[in-house]
């Protein structure tokens, strides 16, 4: 009893250090980290002086306080309606170029700036699990994602059930995953570490365990992690793939052998269908100059290649 | 997930349909039929059956509509408000490891049925309930534009409510959280009739405010008293001709929306399957196209009634009223231009979230401008730190919070860590309370008054305002921790000891505002019980600027005896000073009104029965509930006998016995309230 009083006497402390969104482990999860500040440190300007102006106004100004002021008809005042609009109309011009700025620089398409190619990971959403493909090394993870600090990793993500959204935390921006759509996302780590990692948009009953481990290496490290999953010998093609969409939670899992058009078929939305239409169309699609129509497969032409 | 076999007769309705073997379900639904059976049984036992429906049920009466809006969102904020304390409990007692006691689909129901409950049929009824009892007094008008109209919208979203009530006895609700986003809303993943229940309780009521919002808008549009010129209208009137305004436009979103996804459920269409060609990023779009000017339905009300009652305990005119409409009028305008900021994270490109990021704070500089102007009246004013004054502070310190994080998850970088985690739910609960609840009661207790002639125990008052007020901090602070931690919504479970510690915190706080609203309650209970001493017969307690305290409380059915005339802004406070307020007339003439009828609550209830049978498929049910709804009001449309005239004797009568009362106050000697 009293050790229980002891827990629930610190774990606020602790919290300090749970704040994952403020202890970031990669570059965009800590630019991220200084915009929420930056913003808020903004807005503080106006909010502080309101709320003391709100409680020292009412305070001042009480009926009981007759030496105060009392001026019933003064309702109009060019300055201070001037300075009243100013204020916001300042505060936002600055957060809006803040805006402008950041939404482009951590646009998720947004390649990282690095010597190093980065890893390619093609991601489903299954419910209620992960699959991720490493089509540069032949090998897919369930619900487990490796990654080796210091060199970007870029993410192709689908859905093959609802819409569900992809987010590590401590790296930063989150992504959905759609049925019959890509999106895309950039990511780093450049602390090793293990970090936890959701869906952030709910997808039915087995949402609340539909949880990945993202485990950050080092070099060594994930080179051991991609030879342990290489070895294994279960195979992900389109039936192996039908086994794991079947709707569950599922435990940590490795591929050693991956059909190299199944995820185009997963994003496609022709796992059984035959002729599929090609995994490469929608590369190209992709490459294309992004910006929205680009970046979402028309519906009219998912339909098209299907039939 | 099999497909049920259906009968003619029923549909695929079977006693199956009863969640017999869920206790909760079972308690809680026993739990509403003893409360209905104690409320008939009284009315029955006291005879009030036909008092009720004869001044109640049928009435066309714009107060005594809105105060059934006010019941009705009381109800259903109990409802409401029970689901959230499920939510919570679960939640603090299922992050140790352990299952907690609401399985996954219960879990997820309760959320989805909380939301709506909470937007549908508690906030808005209780907007639109006070819209309606103020807004006609305060333009100096007898009844809304089309009085028959208003009590039809009224009873269908009552039966939009009862449909949602029924689902909790009668199959499920909905488990795709509130705005039921496909596919996971689509047939394929929710086979059950929950999303159905959703649709035709949405459908049915939203038709019901679309309807209100033609009404009330012609009604301020046409029905003015003479020389209220727009920049005279009462800033609550402006605030409910915006929030009408968008009603009129974004509802017809909401209707077509549903209608598709129902089109995808019924006949097998295909807008937002993931298959045949589907996109789901429509209905995001197309939903949220009406979601956001939805928040502003339900918050610009609420800043007109900060408005109102500022000035009024401020004795003080409002501060800047020409900036106040015009901020309002940019914020209704600015509402249709923000959608996409609820899902930055869908994959657009930097420049559509950048431009939906920006649009977004430039809403918040009328808002800011708004409240400087409240805080500049009550610089050099008389505040009288009366209950409706002690929300509209709590309001102001809150809300500035809630607008600094909502402006925050403006920016697309830092929502892209922030969107669906628990930061968003303490953010938008932080402005819906601080902004839209905390501005209803506000309301509730600066215009009871006028509505039942006597005042709210201010005690009571209080105790509820400061069990809302420090619940709400210790309910929702925890939960902008969380988000930080990287909790994301809707989780029935999770396994972390820091986590547990705040949503206990936040369970307490839960609580807390649970007290504020037995409070709320006591505190209407101790008043009907004490109405003697809190009586007032002046009709105007508060020193009130506006038309709506120039008359008697409760006001004579037809408002005014004469229809004032308006000279300038505060056009109540300028009569007073003119000694121009409350002086029986030398003779009085006869009032055109409009006579009851009983068509608004059958048509609602009939389409109790539609929507019921469209949910259980039991399609010869719908077609005669449609059918007689058609013909109802096809003959309705012939009654020729629908107004009548007031004598003059009778006016007389009526405006004799409430002056004879103001003599005999003012007999009394009391120390006037204005003093």
């Amino acid at each position: 009893m009293a050790r229980a009083g002891a827990v629930v006497a610190t774990a606020p402390l602790l919290g300090g250090c749970q704040m994952v969104l403020m202890d970031p482990k990669g570059p965009i999860g800590a630019q991220e980290k200084s915009i929420i500040l930056l913003a808020t440190g903004l807005m503080l300007i106006v909010v502080v002086p309101v709320i003391v102006m709100t409680i020292a106004f009412a305070w001042r100004y009480r009926a009981s306080n007759t030496s105060a002021t009392y001026a019933p008809e003064w309702h109009h005042s060019n300055k201070i309606e001037a300075v009243v609009w100013a204020i916001p109309c300042l505060i936002v011009m600055a957060l809006g170029s803040v805006t402008w700025a950041s939404s482009h620089k951590l646009d998720p398409w947004q390649p990282l700036a690095s010597p190093m190619k980065p890893i390619e990971v093609e991601v489903v959403s299954l419910d209620w699990k992960w699959l991720f493909i490493y089509p540069q090394y032949h090998i897919a993870s369930v619900n487990q994602l490796a990654m080796p600090v210091g060199r970007p990793v870029h993410f192709r993500l689908t859905s093959a059930t609802v819409m569900n959204s992809f987010f590590i935390p401590q790296l930063g921006s989150q992504i959905y995953t759609m049925t019959g759509m890509e999106t895309q996302l950039n990511l780093r780590a450049d602390h090793a570490g293990v970090y936890q990692g959701i869906s952030a948009n709910y997808s039915g009953k087995g949402f609340a365990d539909m949880k990945f481990k993202t485990l950050a290496l080092s070099k060594a490290g994930f080179n051991a992690w991609i030879a342990k999953a290489s070895a294994s010998k279960a195979t992900l093609d389109v039936a192996s793939y039908k086994t794991l969409d079947a709707p569950g939670v599922a435990a940590t899992a490795y591929y050693g052998t991956v059909d190299p058009a199944l995820y185009g078929k997963i994003l496609n939305r022709c796992v059984d269908a035959v002729p599929c239409h090609d995994a490469k169309h929608v590369a190209m699609n992709h490459s294309a100059e992004p910006d929205m129509a680009m970046r979402m497969p028309s519906p009219s032409s998912i339909t098209k290649h299907k039939s | 997930m099999s497909a049920v076999p259906e009968s003619f007769l029923f549909g695929k309705l079977t006693l199956d349909a009863v969640p017999w073997h869920e206790p909760i379900i079972m308690t809680a639904v026993a739990g509403m039929v003893l409360a209905a059976v104690t409320v008939l049984g009284l009315v029955t036992y006291f005879r009030l059956w036909k008092t009720l429906w004869n001044e109640w049920l049928t009435t066309v009466d714009h107060k005594r509509i809105g105060v059934m809006y006010i019941i009705l969102a009381m109800v259903m904020l109990l409802r409401g408000f029970a689901d959230a304390l499920m939510m919570r409990t679960q939640q603090a007692l299922a992050s140790t490891g352990g299952p907690g006691y609401l399985p996954p689909q219960h879990f997820d129901q309760i959320f989805t049925a909380h939301g709506v409950i909470m937007i549908f049929f508690m906030a808005m009824p209780f907007v639109v309930g006070l819209m309606n009892i103020v807004m006609p007094l305060q333009i100096g008008a007898r009844d809304v534009a089309f009085p028959y109209l208003n009590s039809v919208s009224f009873w269908l979203t009552v039966a939009g409510a009862v449909l949602v009530n029924i689902s909790l006895a009668v199959g499920e609700f909905a488990h795709t959280g509130w705005l039921a986003y496909p596919p996971l809303s689509e047939l394929h993943y929710s086979s059950g009739v929950g999303v159905d229940y959703y649709i035709w309780a949405l459908q049915i009521s939203g038709l019901g405010t679309l309807l209100s919002g033609v009404n009330l808008i012609t009604t301020i549009l046409t029905m003015r008293a003479p020389g209220m010129t727009m920049m005279r209208m009462p800033i609550f009137t402006w605030t409910t001709l915006c929030a009408n305004m968008l009603i009129v436009a974004a509802f017809p979103i909401l209707t077509v929306t549903l209608a598709m996804l129902g089109l995808d459920r019924y006949l097998g269409m295909h807008f937002f399957t993931n298959s045949d060609g589907g996109n789901a990023m429509m209905y995001v779009n197309l939903i949220w196209a009406w979601g956001h000017p939805e928040v502003y339905i339900l918050i610009l009300p609420a800043f007109g009634i900060y408005s109102e009652v500022i000035s009024t305990f401020s004795s003080k005119r409002l501060f800047g009223y020409t900036s106040m409409v015009y901020a309002t009028v940019c914020i209704t305008v600015l509402s249709f231009v923000v959608w996409l900021h609820h899902f930055f994270t869908m994959g657009s490109g930097a420049n559509v979230n950048a431009f939906f990021g920006i649009t977004t704070m430039v809403i918040s500089i009328p808002t800011g401008v708004k409240i400087f102007n409240w805080l500049f009246t009550m610089y050099r004013g008389r505040v009288r730190l009366e209950v409706p004054v002690l929300w509209t502070l709590g309001f102001i310190v809150t809300f500035v919070i809630g607008g600094m994080t909502g402006v925050l998850m403006a920016v697309p970088p830092a929502d892209f860590v922030l969107h669906n985690s628990l930061f968003l739910i303490a953010h938008f609960h932080n402005a819906i309370i601080g902004g839209v609840v905390f501005g209803c009661m506000a309301g509730l207790n600066y215009w009871f008054p006028k509505a039942f002639g006597f005042k709210l125990d201010p005690r009571l008052g209080k105790v509820s305002f400061w069990c809302w007020l420090v619940g709400f901090y210790i309910a929702f602070m925890p939960l902008y921790a969380l988000g930080l931690m990287g909790m994301t919504r809707r989780l029935d479970h999770v396994n972390n000891p820091v986590w547990h510690v705040y949503l206990v915190v936040a369970m307490v706080g839960a609580v807390l505002i649970f007290c504020g609203i037995i409070a709320q309650i006591a505190q209407i209970v101790v008043s009907i019980i004490n109405r003697d001493q809190l009586r007032d017969v002046t009709g105007d307690p508060w020193d009130g600027r506006t038309l709506e305290w120039a008359t008697s409380s409760p006001p004579p059915f037809y408002n005014f005896a004469r229809i004032p005339h308006v000279e300038s802004v505060d056009a109540f406070w300028e009569m007073k000073r003119a000694g121009r307020a409350s002086a029986p007339l030398p003779s009085y003439q006869r009032i055109h009104m409009p006579r009851n009828t009983g068509t608004g609550v059958i048509l609602g209830g009939l389409s109790v029965v539609l929507g019921f049978a469209l949910v259980w498929h039991i399609w010869w049910l719908a077609a005669l509930g449609f059918t007689a709804m058609v013909a109802l009001a096809i003959i309705h449309s012939f009654d020729e006998d629908r107004d009548y005239y007031v004598p003059p004797s009778e006016v007389a009568r009526i405006e004799g016995s409430y002056f004879e009362q103001l003599t005999a106050e003012n007999q009394n000697e009391r120390p006037s309230l204005a003093a």
